[in-house]
């Protein structure tokens, strides 16, 4: 399901990758072949998605696009097909539930109402404080070991109510100083 | 103990670093190609070692290879399948995150085989971390010579880089896969062309699963007669089963090919049993795009024989009373589970991940989903389910890849073997509803 990517516009000036990043950017054009350097689009959107506040607006996609010498619609378009990319500015801290079947059996049903319970939003939404958004997410891979959330590049398996207070309060620390 | 190629080591302390998985035998398999085998003897060991593709559909690793085009002057490609989506599915991760070099030695004496001189590792993009630990593992190989220029001096030229996904299960597929990696949305091709011919950037290119390609490394080093020994019929040597749902001991297994169904289910060695003393009320055997088995066809055929993990055991009886190996993702309900309330969950799942290229399955999926959501949820007719069983007639078979079968099958055979449960949730909705949602679940909205 593709999404408009056009009411995500800022008017902030593109931003741009510290020089550091910049030659990671050259690392993953290098691994495809010259003329091919559209196959580092997704690596790339996920370095910008780390290093611009979570997520990808127009600006963002269109300098990405710039560094890849492609037209802005071949981002957009492949930004708004992979899940993982989100174009609308989520909280500070992003909790993707799994909730397909092997999770379900083990009760992610209950940790998805729990945290929306705890947090006083529903899925989709972010919390007052704009520190976490809550998402679901179809299979993660993580099926012998459920129920699980992601949150940024890391696993949490085998959830309880009380490991999600546990892990909700950490990451508040985390996040609150930044 | 059943025998493991794969994962013997895979709890040797620092095994995913390479001095320690070298001093436990690592890269023995590409000295031994290179130093010794010409790249037709590596394609003939893996023929003889009757692999078949360990990503689900099972077809011969060998045979597969041998389709690979060679045109002169044109680069050839071989691309790991790491995009494990498939619910149930967590095979490649262990895999990939316990001994990372087993799949860098299997890419490259696999490369060497099929004439690359550029090969990639699609990884789903959730897998971020495990990305990190195999980019690690390549790093090593590269500083030790086994990647790179001239390959322990034999002229032979490899390099290896990995390629994340974004998170669309359909990458799986392998032309989407391909689309993908070009840098574009995951919409399946339709064949011909194959791969084969036309893959990457127009070339030859072999699409292979991270579990096939790290099972050639045995394959070379102890030849393909030898892994021909193992396991039974035509399901030869040893494959990972990732077991999850109501087990005493969810967890990825290293099997032979061969072990009944029964001893891997309740055996201590294997899963322990259904958890909490509860009994087996159904088993998807192979991911959650294969036929759901009521108790009484998991550990026995129709026939009354015992159900063996090999594909054609798992097979026998067609989808009227069997099922497939697939991709080897074993998921057990117990007796409290709700058939109807799961087969809407595996239903959600394919509607979300569909990529919407084809109508049949754009539509079918969502229409699937929606039916089956108000079953569910107490409103559905007793004419739903026949409703069910047409909208799957006219997705099966029709679209461009496999992901409508994989839609349609889990629904067609949760009806097939759970009938009068589907009607039950009609004649008592109330019933179904406070089993189901008495529980939790405000956040799946009846639309």
């Amino acid at each position: 399901m593709s999404i408009s990517v056009t009411h995500n516009y800022t008017d902030q000036p593109e931003p741009e990758f510290s020089a550091e990043k910049l030659l990671e950017v050259q690392r993953f054009i290098s691994m495809y072949p010259e003329g091919k350097q559209k196959s580092a689009l997704m690596r790339i959107l996920h370095l910008a998605e780390e290093e611009f506040g979570g997520w990808l607006s127009v600006p963002t996609m269109n300098y990405v696009a710039r560094l890849l010498n492609i037209q802005p619609i071949e981002v957009y378009e492949v930004a708004t097909f992979y899940t993982m990319f989100n174009i609308e500015k989520p909280g500070k801290v992003v909790l993707e539930v799994c909730r397909t079947g092997p999770c379900m059996l083990v009760g992610s049903d209950q940790i998805i109402e729990y945290i929306e319970n705890k947090l006083d939003i529903k899925v989709g939404q972010t919390s007052a404080d704009g520190m976490f958004t809550l998402k679901t997410a179809e299979c993660l891979g993580a099926c012998g070991y459920g129920p699980m959330l992601q949150c940024g590049k890391h696993y949490h398996e085998h959830l309880t109510p009380a490991k999600v207070d546990e892990l909700l309060d950490t990451l508040r620390k985390e996040h609150s100083e930044k | 103990m059943g025998r493991k190629l794969l994962l013997e080591h895979a709890n040797v302390p620092g095994i995913e670093t390479f001095e320690v998985y070298r001093r436990n035998g690592g890269y023995r398999s590409v000295e031994k190609a290179l130093k010794t085998m010409s790249p037709q003897n590596v394609v003939e060991e893996v023929q003889a070692s009757g692999l078949r593709g360990r990503g689900g559909a099972g077809f011969p690793t060998g045979m597969k290879w041998s389709f690979l085009a060679k045109p002169e002057g044109v680069p050839r490609y071989l691309l790991c399948n790491a995009d494990e989506s498939e619910p149930g599915t967590f095979k490649d991760r262990y895999l990939m995150e316990k001994i990372p070099h087993l799949l860098v030695e299997g890419m490259i004496v696999s490369s060497y085989a099929l004439g690359c001189n550029q090969s990639y590792i699609y990884i789903r993009g959730e897998y971020m971390w495990v990305l990190e630990i195999v980019e690690k593992a390549i790093a090593e190989a590269y500083a030790n010579g086994f990647l790179g220029k001239n390959i322990l001096g034999s002229g032979y030229d490899l390099d290896l880089a990995i390629a994340p996904g974004g998170g669309a299960y359909i990458c799986g597929e392998e032309t989407a896969l391909i689309e993908s990696l070009e840098g574009k949305r995951g919409n399946p091709r339709i064949k011909p062309p194959f791969p084969a011919v036309k893959g990457l950037w127009g070339c030859p290119t072999v699409v292979n699963n991270v579990e096939s390609i790290a099972a050639v490394v045995p394959i070379v080093n102890d030849g393909g007669a030898e892994y021909a020994k193992i396991g039974i019929g035509k399901s030869t040597g040893t494959k990972l089963i990732s077991a999850c749902g109501n087990l005493v001991k969810p967890g990825v297994y290293e099997i032979e090919l061969g072990l009944s169904v029964e001893e891997f289910i309740y055996s201590d060695e294997w899963c322990g049993g259904i958890a909490n003393g509860k009994k087996i009320k159904a088993c998807v055997p192979g991911g959650s795009s294969v036929p759901i088995l009521p108790a009484n066809l998991i550990t026995k055929t129709a026939e009354g024989t015992d159900r063996l993990m090999s594909y054609e055991s798992l097979a026998e009886g067609g989808f009227a009373t069997g099922s497939m190996l697939g991709s080897g993702g074993f998921i057990v309900f117990d007796e409290d589970q709700c058939i109807v309330r799961n087969t809407w969950n595996f239903a959600r799942f394919y509607a979300h991940e569909s990529c919407g290229q084809c109508s049949p399955c754009r539509e079918g999926t969502g229409w699937m989903e929606k039916v089956l959501r108000r079953l569910e949820h107490g409103q559905g007719h007793m004419h739903d389910i026949d409703l069910l069983a047409e909208i799957n007639k006219k997705i099966e078979g029709n679209t461009i890849c496999p992901l409508g079968d994989a839609a349609a099958w889990p629904v067609a055979a949760a009806i097939r073997h759970f009938r009068e449960e589907f009607e039950w949730h009609v004649t008592h909705p109330d019933e179904a509803v406070k089993r189901n949602f008495g529980i939790a679940s405000n956040h799946m909205p009846l639309v």
